[in-house]
């Protein structure tokens, strides 16, 4: 029995400052972006009190295009990609056997880098005036078109702000991408061949080859942007002769392949998660793979689905349509995969399994009303409407974000060592369901009635009252399941039942290590014959390499 | 969208309700073998042994790939065909030229065929084709009138359009639909089509100069004296602005600031002491006028019919 | 299903130097394709201000590539000097290649000093001014970075610090400095070729 050390609160903090190891930085990736999600659930709580009724005051014009902006901007940058590179950074490591991340230090690098990135972006409450007293936070929207974002046409700080702080960051998603690249190729522990190791693995791999394409795009144009804004550049200038619509098509360019980038490590604790607890294998894994890397490859060919409403050839407008409805089809791939992984098993719904099925059931909405908006002319009547802020929440609340927190409650035990509530679990998870539901089922009606997007207040009698305030009632419940979370979190981390190594019955190998693993990960590095590692030991009569 | 009064829009809701036909039905397949098998195989809390693990399927992943290709090439063929059946690149024969130009926060529309320039509402002729040129002054803006036609995006340094016919009389609401600044949201578009004699009859009065009427002198010399002439013009009147909207027939318009508000007196001199109170961030000046020029300008615009 | 037998293959993977380094390249090719594909987009588009046939000439930029695509071949004899454990030659070719990668830095800045001091022809001038700077720009700062980088290994060397083993991680820089002389190329032809 060792004795525990008296370390003091400085030793702890050196300590989590300067570490390399990789789930140190996992976690302080994960508690960064849990912080700035509730920082953004509070932008959009005053946004949907601003908009419980037409013709509403509680909100300025300006603060109110500051709070869409930062809320979009914060979800997709400071949220959803510190959260999942944060869980790719803790388990791809365990999952694959290798006792850290390729390389560590660069791995810091990178986490510090989106940390003071983020700083900055919120900095521009307080700093942002500039020199003509103009602007606070970026207000021009998460995909700050030009020339709108121009000098002359937002002449204060903002716009900087929001160039040099996600610059920042992305520089340290794209280290993050090198990383798990690196250690997904040429770090797997004996046996491990590609089509061995989990599919977490795999989305994460084609995950971060996306973050390495899409990423270098935006700081280009973001370059740009800046040059324009300080150095008296044209790139986006209309008046020397420039085209705005170059902004569009490489801004999407890597704009769309972000949102696979987003939804691809959904997938990935999606997939674990559902065999876990239907006590099935999950089916299909050949084709999951050959779907997950198709998704990879078209992904990057379908950005100017955003922008059929920039006048585009109908040859284009058709190519565009096409490509986007073929991708479809290895999503839908996936989602009758896990379907089928459900069918003919012994489903246990605890809380990671409740967020799981929410979450096949509002992607699969999502994804459906995405193929909707692929329809050019549909798209015509349906693009910067309401009908696609409730397609991408579906998405990526539904979707996304669900998915996290089916993470979050399965792994939680293995980082931390106690189990998570399931009562307040469940609690969360029906308040979050059925104010989500309340909150973006009826955007999808108000935007076929010709409420468009990014406006501070919209127009009495044009049959819009009922459903915003549906949705703003969906924000109130909504916000009482977010309290629930973080209350969970810290009732379990002082009084949560220990979980022991394996509280699942699990079958990948992190299990196979104690709750929390120790520094090195694994004494000895483990050697596997199969997807299913724990399951040969738990079954010697039965094992999977029979079978793959 | 659901309710268009226009061949654009109606061939756009057909399509929806295809479209709406066959995600349904793949809805209704999906959910409903997700929500059997939640029902179905749920765990009994019993069970001593795991259940049969089936590692995949060649036959059923082959069905549901090659199913989906399928419905992916219907859907590509019918947007495909639609796509091209709407556009149009060339005004038709005998359609009504309308030149839309996005401003921040308002909408100029200029018919040069006819020579009258207005703002903020569009009068069409029943029945007859409308070709939009779209452009824009400053940002992008993107102009949408739901029931009549799909948005197209006006685009600085770009020549858009898009087309559509109003088949009944009414008045049809809009607005801007890309994200253009402080006051996007309050950027309204009016359609108002109306049988071809009022709109002969609403062309002519458009035409007309300024009404000139003598009670309303001066309040004219105060409109001239001010820095309203350096944005606004007025026909016959002074032309040296065109920044700001035409006010020749204001009083024509059932709305000012570009549908923020209704027109009526009390909302104009509402306007004039401070236009933020109507429009908060838009971009004409508080021009600190006292209540007296106040009276005289409203007086003198309330005649510019 | 027939039954498998049990296999614990050694997976046959690539060093991770291999796979980090190109992955830096990977994303370095999006971001110059990102910077090529405006500056294509523009070709011909400038409202007013001089044109690429103007102002650009031939001469001086030629000399500047030979020396950079040179300093390629240079880094390569490096390479093979040190695997046969040859420090001296080694060093010599190493000086060579970053010798040849800062005259073609002082060559460009030649160029732009005549450009900037003769013709008046900035980033502000017009669309081909503001994609030129930018393209070339990023580029030759891409330059100065390897320069600066194998300029500090050469100093290493000097000290005798280097030994063969080292021979992989310098390799990997050697990757990055061939990358940037491809990048080279494909500036050339779209700005002194294709744009002229």
């Amino acid at each position: 029995m060792t004795t525990k050390q008296h370390i003091p609160l400085s030793g702890k903090l050196h300590e989590w400052i300067t570490t390399v190891d990789h789930k140190k930085l996992g976690i302080m990736y994960i508690l960064c972006g849990i912080f700035y999600l509730l920082i953004a659930g509070c932008e959009a709580l005053m946004m949907r009190w601003q908009l419980a009724i037409p013709n509403n005051d509680i909100l300025a014009p300006e603060t109110f295009n500051a709070f869409f902006t930062m809320h979009g901007t914060t979800m997709i940058f400071l949220v959803g990609m510190p959260i999942l590179l944060g869980a790719a950074n803790y388990f791809v490591p365990l999952m694959i056997g290798a006792r850290d991340m390729a390389f560590p230090r660069l791995n810091a690098f990178g986490f510090w880098l989106f940390f003071f990135g983020a700083l900055l972006l919120y900095f521009s409450f307080l700093g942002g005036q500039g020199l003509t007293g103009e602007e606070g936070a970026p207000d021009n929207g998460w995909f700050a078109y030009a020339p709108l974002t121009s000098k002359t046409f937002s002449p204060g700080s903002a716009t900087d702000y929001w160039i040099i702080a996600l610059f920042v960051s992305g520089m340290g998603s794209i280290m993050t991408a090198i990383n798990l690249v690196t250690t997904i190729l040429t770090m797997r522990c004996k046996g491990m061949t590609m089509m061995k190791m989990p599919i977490f693995a795999w989305m994460m791999l084609v995950d971060a080859g996306l973050i390495l394409i899409a990423l270098p795009t935006l700081a280009a144009i973001q370059i740009m942007l800046l040059l324009d804004r300080q150095y008296g550049a044209h790139f986006f200038d209309a008046q020397a002769g420039a085209d705005p619509v170059i902004w569009q098509h490489l801004f999407w360019f890597f704009g769309h392949p972000e949102v696979y980038i987003l939804i691809l490590p959904a997938f990935a604790f999606i997939s674990e998660v559902t065999p876990v607890f239907s006590r099935k294998v999950l089916f299909g894994y050949p084709l999951m793979v050959v779907a997950t890397v198709s998704i990879g490859f078209i992904a990057l060919g379908v950005w100017a689905h955003h922008m059929f409403t920039t006048g585009l050839s109908p040859a284009v407008l058709s190519y565009f349509a096409g490509a986007t409805f073929l991708i479809g089809v290895p999503t839908g791939m996936k989602i009758f995969n896990w379907i089928a992984t459900l069918w003919g098993g012994q489903i246990r719904y605890e809380t990671p399994m409740l967020f799981a099925i929410g979450f096949i059931a509002m992607f699969t909405i999502g994804g459906l009303t995405g193929i909707m908006l692929a329809v050019v002319p549909m798209d015509w009547q349906l693009s910067d409407t309401y009908f696609v802020v409730g397609h991408f929440h579906f998405v990526l609340f539904g979707g996304l974000l669900f998915a996290i927190f089916s993470g979050f409650y399965y792994w939680f035990p293995k980082v931390t060592g106690k189990l998570l509530n399931e009562t307040i679990g469940k609690w969360q998870f029906w308040l979050l369901f059925v104010g989500f539901v309340l909150t973006f089922g009826p955007m999808h009606f108000s935007g076929f009635e010709g409420m468009p997007r990014r406006i501070y207040t919209f127009m009495p009698n044009r049959g819009l009252e009922m459903y915003n305030m549906l949705s703003s009632i969906g924000a109130g419940v909504q916000a009482i399941g977010f309290v629930l979370f973080v209350y969970n979190i810290i009732h379990s981390l002082l009084k949560g039942k220990p979980a022991g190594d394996d509280p699942w019955d699990a079958w990948t190998l992190e299990w196979s290590t104690t709750s929390p693993p120790p520094p090195w990960n694994y004494a000895k590095t483990p050697v596997v014959a199969s997807r299913r590692p724990l399951w040969d030991l738990k079954h010697p009569g039965d094992p999977d390499w029979e079978y793959e | 969208m659901l309710d268009p009064v226009s061949p654009v829009s109606t061939t756009i809701r057909d399509l929806f309700m295809l479209v709406f036909g066959v995600i349904g039905i793949i809805f209704v397949v999906t959910e409903g073998a997700l929500v059997w098998s939640m029902i179905r195989f749920r765990s009994k809390g019993n069970e001593t042994t795991e259940p049969p693990q089936i590692y995949g399927s060649n036959p059923i992943e082959l069905a549901w790939t090659v199913i989906p290709i399928l419905i992916v090439l219907v859907l590509f063929l019918v947007t495909t065909r639609t796509i091209y059946s709407l556009d149009l690149q060339e005004p038709p024969e005998g359609a009504l030229r309308v030149k839309a130009t996005g401003h921040q926060w308002w909408w100029e529309f200029e018919y040069e065929d006819l020579g009258i320039t207005t703002a903020g509402e569009l009068h069409v002729p029943k029945g007859v084709p409308v070709f939009v040129e779209l452009r824009s002054f400053d940002v992008i803006h993107s102009f949408w009138v739901p029931r009549l036609a799909g948005k197209i995006d006006a685009i600085p340094n770009r020549e858009n359009h898009l087309w559509f016919q109003a088949d009944k009389v009414g008045t049809w609401y809009g607005q801007c639909a890309e994200f253009c600044g402080t006051q996007h949201a309050k950027m309204l578009i009016r359609v108002i089509s109306e049988d071809e004699d009022d709109f002969d009859s609403w062309v002519a009065n458009q035409q007309l100069d300024a009404v000139e009427i003598p009670e309303a002198l001066s309040g004219k010399d105060t409109f001239l004296s001010l820095a309203c002439v350096n944005c606004h013009n007025i026909d016959g009147v002074m032309l040296q602005g065109g920044f700001a909207p035409n006010l020749t027939h204001l009083m024509s318009r059932e709305t000012i600031a570009s549908g923020a508000a209704e027109n009526t007196p009390e909302n104009l001199k509402k306007w004039l002491r401070d236009p933020n109170s109507i429009k908060d961030g838009c971009l004409m000046p508080n021009m600190m006028l006292s209540e007296e020029q106040i009276d005289l300008l409203v007086g003198y615009l309330t005649t510019l019919k | 299903m027939s039954k498998r037998s049990q296999t614990n293959p050694i997976p046959k993977m690539l060093p991770p130097g291999h796979v980090g380094m190109m992955s830096v390249i990977t994303t370095e090719i999006f971001f110059f394709a990102s910077l090529i594909v405006v500056y294509l987009a523009y070709i011909g588009k400038s409202i007013s201000g001089p044109t690429p046939e103007e102002i650009l000439s031939l001469d001086l930029v030629s000399i500047n590539t030979i020396a950079l695509l040179t300093s390629s071949a240079t880094v390569v004899l490096a390479l093979k000097a040190l695997q046969r454990n040859n420090i001296a030659r080694f060093l010599k070719w190493m000086l060579a290649t970053a010798l040849l990668g800062a005259w073609f830095l002082v060559g460009t800045a030649i160029e732009w000093a005549g450009l900037i001091g003769n013709d008046h022809f900035t980033l502000q001038t017009n669309l081909f001014g503001t994609t030129f700077y930018t393209l070339v720009g990023f580029h030759a700062f891409h330059v100065t970075f390897g320069v600066c980088v194998l300029s500090f290994i050469w100093f290493c060397g000097l000290m005798g610090w280097i030994q063969e083993k080292h021979h992989q991680n310098i390799e990997y820089v050697s990757w990055y400095w061939h990358f940037v002389d491809t990048v080279w190329v494909a500036v050339f032809l779209v700005v002194y070729v294709i744009g002229r």
